[in-house]
């Protein structure tokens, strides 16, 4: 396998540019919304929204103004797939379309992919969506097809202020903690890493520089996998199978009840 | 704020809705057409003909349901097979990978059941309703029923192997779903059985049994909405109300009053009942369904 790839995502030098969005719809000839007609959020500069299956890069604008609008900030994030290390999409994907790479990153094969959309459901950070014009669940490869001919993605190359690095995890993760010392060292105390380590989800591969909480950022504090649920749910459901079937017994056998109250246990566990 | 509220909703909507009701039906009628073949009495023979004969063609409409809703119906059989090396894919920890499966297998049982009822009322040949009965039949009986309980529950499963606020906060929509699954098909089955004439003795053990159905489903239905803590505020809106009136109220309180005090309504009572309880399934599956569509 090759070594584990991936995005330094810093949002500190953001410009809220959407380069990256451009350069990544160009190079995965994505189609526009609505037919390229010009449609606007209405409540915020940034009119992408959101990420889904024709949007693999969005940039979020955090526009926070006093309702007198006299003080107020921005906060610029090239959002992404997260390439989770323990990715939900994954795991629950039910026709093997999503692949985990050489290079640790999670791709979804769109010839595979039925459109079942279970994927959708199962991320934790709302990253896919369907691509009307595939009929597929889609996200970004972190340009598969460029990496393996050795290419940066194509996000990274547009950025202007290199607030996408692209590289081997480990030489990133140096990169980001070495830029959080010196943001420090200028004051700025809240710059902190999201997903540089394995606390979230075994490590984010695609990992990010904030500055307020991930809340702020539109990313959830504390991302969990699908499966977590799977034991507890399935065990639940099985009492209610047993409850279901003594339910059945009881009011099929009613006239044995008495034996089956006298002579008991044995027989309802043979349900 | 619920982490599940960063998520992004599937779209899963009224084909989902509906196959979630009728894979239910499909699953509980075969259970309980099980338990009246393994427990009842030659009287409720009739009543558990109607069960099989239920659960085929809700189990065949189910699987059509889902198909549709895929955006790409052509690769159906991609959640079975590999689509590039043509074998087998089954993941244990993926719902949706088992369910598909489960649909088959239980798919499978209600065909056998089903060509044993033919066989038995001359529609088929008459060899073919050994499949009912002896060993064979118990066999049949005992792994249909098994994977009918599957089918009935594993849709709340499903929804909550996800990350999607409601579905995923909770670990107990398989149980509320298992259990209106073999609510709903009581209702069902009284209905048919009022009129294909199949006994009031069967008919009052049915009634029977959707009456403690309905209070197993309102005590689940209480505690799923206590499970969700912080996240049960998405029941301050439309569908909570819908829940409250649609399910509680009409789809549970009053069937029951109506299961106890059948005078209440005279004649009418039992299918009244049936046919709210019919009602409330459908209605369950869409408000837990869409409210989480809506966040």
């Amino acid at each position: 396998m090759a070594e584990p790839m991936g995005f330094f995502t810093d949002t500190t030098v953001c410009i809220g540019c959407k380069a990256c969005e451009v350069a990544c719809k160009e190079w995965n000839q994505l189609p526009s919304t609505n037919g390229g007609a010009n449609t606007l959020s209405g409540h915020s500069y940034d009119n992408t929204r959101q990420l889904d299956g024709i949007h693999w890069r969005h940039v979020k604008f955090v526009e926070q103004f006093d309702d007198d609008r006299h003080g107020g900030r921005w906060l610029m994030m090239s959002d992404v797939c997260k390439h989770c290390v323990q990715a939900g999409c994954l795991e629950v994907c039910p026709t093997g379309a999503i692949i985990r790479t050489e290079f640790d990153t999670v791709v979804i094969q769109s010839n595979v992919c039925n459109g079942c959309r279970d994927c959708i459901a199962a991320c934790p950070f709302g990253v896919i969506g369907l691509n009307p014009v595939s009929g597929t669940a889609q996200k970004c490869t972190l340009c598969y097809d460029r990496m393996q001919v050795g290419l940066t993605p194509a996000c990274a190359k547009a950025c202007p202020t290199e607030s996408i690095k692209f590289g081997p995890i480990k030489d990133l993760r140096q990169t980001a903690r070495a830029r959080v010392e010196k943001l420090h060292a200028l004051g700025r105390s809240r710059a902190a890493l999201y997903g540089e380590d394995e606390t979230i989800l075994g490590g984010l591969n695609s990992f990010y520089l904030l500055e307020d909480r991930p809340e702020v950022y539109g990313l959830p504090a504390h991302p969990k996998l699908p499966s977590r649920n799977l034991i507890p749910s399935s065990l639940w459901s099985g009492l209610g199978a047993v409850l279901v079937g003594l339910v059945g017994l009881v009011s099929f056998r009613q006239r044995r009840m008495e034996e089956i109250r006298g002579k008991g246990r044995e027989e309802t566990r043979d349900v | 704020m619920s982490d599940t509220f960063f998520t992004a909703p599937p779209h899963w909507q009224w084909l989902v809705i509906l196959y979630f009701f009728f894979g239910g039906l499909a699953g509980g009628s075969y259970v309980i057409a099980v338990l009246a073949d393994f427990f009842g009495d030659a009287s409720d023979r009739r009543l558990a003909r109607l069960g099989y004969y239920v659960a085929l063609p809700a189990v065949i409409i189910g699987g059509l349901l889902l198909t549709a809703d895929l955006t790409r119906p052509d690769r159906f059989w991609h959640m079975l097979v590999m689509s590039e090396r043509g074998r087998p894919l089954f993941k244990s920890w993926s719902p949706m990978s088992v369910g598909s499966w489960g649909l088959m297998v239980f798919g499978g049982f209600a065909f056998l059941s089903f060509l044993a009822v033919l066989a038995e009322s001359g529609r088929a040949p008459a060899a073919l309703s050994g499949l009912r009965h002896g060993r064979l039949g118990r066999i049949i009986g005992a792994l249909g029923g098994l994977s009918g309980f599957f089918l009935a529950g594993y849709t709340g499963v499903l929804l909550a192997v996800t990350n999607r606020p409601i579905w995923s906060d909770t670990p107990l929509l398989g149980l509320l779903f298992l259990v209106s699954a073999a609510s709903i098909s009581a209702a069902a089955l009284i209905l048919l059985g009022l009129w294909q004439g199949v006994g009031s003795h069967s008919i009052a053990r049915l009634s029977h049994m959707d009456g403690w159905l309905i209070v197993l489903e309102l005590l689940v239905l209480i505690a799923f909405v206590a499970s969700l803590g912080s996240v049960a505020r998405v029941w301050v809106s439309a569908w909570g109300v819908l829940l409250l009136l649609g399910v509680v109220l009409a789809g549970l309180v009053v069937p029951l009053a109506l299961h106890w005090r059948p005078r209440l309504l005279g004649g009418l009572s039992a299918p009244a009942a049936a046919v709210l309880v019919l009602v409330g399934g459908l209605v369950l599956r869409v408000v837990i369904v869409l409210a989480a569509e809506a966040v």
